[in-house]
């Protein structure tokens, strides 16, 4: 029998209120198979389970809010025999502190003209909305829940409160402030051909087809991660762990605040359309939707990408337990020799934060050069 | 389409992107990025919802023709038959 615990989900996260069961009792399960939804800092986080078995007991019912490490639910794993007495009775362990998060939408009002961003703000303030004059268009909207003498707070954005979120954010950068000796290294690279050869590919491409620039650059780092190993993995007892599978946590913007850098398995064995496609839903999912929980654990390394009209260079701060986060700039024209004759080029600035206890600044550097051999050759990716 | 028929369309096409923005006040002289946040793959999504509506191609060049409600419409009303 098998103890399925509440997972952490992430060097920030210390308990999570259970919102739904997927499986029940008697049910089969694959290693992989989504068993529960927990609603964390990050919001609604599928959780997966490890083994192959039978679902025997539940533990823990839903509503409830249970700390780490705690067992949510026993499992039969494939190898036991079918236990000859009967399960044991539903154990509560804990008692629910609140119902669930089941409805987000504020109840309807009729005659009321109110945006469901505004309708949610009010909520999470506690503001009632028939007592809101509405703005001179006859509709709530933000701007009129958000009334000055309110101390300002973060918009929600679906479901995720983006105090907690903060909270989340804050307790893992100050641990890997305090714990990681960061070093940075970085290289400014010549996206030009890159540029060049995405419009062309664009061009040939419908809509719906078309790649971001983060694309080739997601798949020419963990191409170039591959041969600078001591970069992808994690710290961990103490002792540096290189993985040999690439997975890239890809840092992703909510708006109104936060980011969530879920993992992207395997780039360097992907297509670039194959690549898009996994961007294209993980940011659906990170905005709107639910997130796994491997997605959330299993990432060896981070890309912090800034994007178009931001910033020339980000220096970022790891993710624990990783040991090397990447940072990118915006892509932007500049003046740059090229051949010994100035030119306008395409750059960007890629800064690499690695964790001293496991790597050099040499390796980041070494790092650097090849990425910028390999993005001279899009095609190729 | 009408210029109303078109407006529908491109907010339709917005708020698919981003349905929590639903009946925000929306300046149709500011670029979506700058109102909303937008990023890349938010403006693509944006861009692949007014392809489905219109059938256009939007080759990456006009991009920039795309940004704001206003512009949006402007270029719809001249690429569709009216």
């Amino acid at each position: 029998m098998t103890a399925f615990r509440m997972p952490s989900l992430g060097a920030d996260m210390d308990e999570g209120t259970l919102v739904e069961w997927i499986k029940k009792p008697g049910d089969q399960l694959k290693r992989g198979d989504i068993i529960a939804v927990v609603e964390t800092q990050k919001g609604a986080i599928e959780i997966e389970v490890f083994h192959d078995g039978v679902l025997e007991a539940i533990h823990v019912k839903t509503g409830s809010r249970v700390p780490v490490g705690e067992v949510l639910a026993t499992i039969r794993t494939a190898e036991e025999p079918e236990s000859a007495q009967p399960v044991p009775p539903e154990v509560v362990t804990q008692k629910p502190v609140y119902a669930p998060p089941a409805q987000v939408a504020a109840p309807f009002t009729p005659g009321l003209k109110i945006t469901p961003a505004a309708s949610s703000r009010a909520k999470e303030l506690g503001i009632d909305v028939q007592s809101v004059f509405p703005g001179q268009d006859g509709i709530i909207g933000l701007k009129e829940i958000e009334v000055p003498s309110v101390p300002a707070k973060p918009k929600a954005s679906r479901g995720i409160n983006l105090d907690e979120m903060r909270n989340a954010i804050a307790a893992a950068m100050a641990r890997s402030k305090r714990e990681i000796p960061h070093y940075y290294v970085s290289s400014i690279i010549d996206m030009t051909a890159m540029m060049e050869w995405l419009a062309t590919e664009n061009a040939r491409r419908t809509v719906s087809d078309r790649l971001l620039a983060a694309v080739p650059i997601i798949k020419a780092c963990a191409l170039g991660l591959q041969q600078v190993p001591e970069l992808n993995g994690h710290f961990l007892d103490d002792r540096p762990l290189r993985i040999a599978e690439v997975k890239m946590g890809i840092g992703i913007a909510l708006r109104g605040g936060g980011l969530i850098a879920p993992a992207l398995a395997l780039p360097d064995r992907l297509s670039l359309t194959e690549i898009m496609q996994r961007l294209s839903d993980l940011v659906a999912r990170v905005r709107g939707g639910r997130l796994r929980s491997s997605e959330l654990t299993e990432a060896t390394v981070t890309l912090s990408n800034l994007g178009d009209n931001s910033a020339d260079m980000v220096l970022p701060v790891i993710y624990p337990p990783q040991v090397a986060i990447i940072g990118v700039g915006q892509i932007d024209a500049r003046p740059w020799v090229v051949d010994g004759t100035l030119a306008s080029r395409k750059i960007a600035t890629f800064a690499v934060a690695g964790d001293h206890r496991a790597n050099d600044g040499r390796s980041a550097a070494r790092f650097l050069r090849l990425l910028g051999e390999i993005l001279q050759k899009p095609e190729m990716l | 389409m009408t210029q109303d028929q078109l407006v529908e369309l491109v907010k339709r096409s917005l708020y698919e992107v981003a349905p929590d923005l639903e009946a925000e006040p929306l300046d149709p002289k500011r670029s979506f990025n700058e109102q909303f946040e937008f990023d890349s793959m938010d403006f693509l999504k944006f861009i692949t919802g007014l392809h489905q509506a219109t059938g256009l191609a939007l080759p990456e060049k006009d991009y920039p023709h795309l940004v704001s409600l206003e512009l949006a419409v402007a270029y719809l009303s001249e690429k569709l038959p009216s």
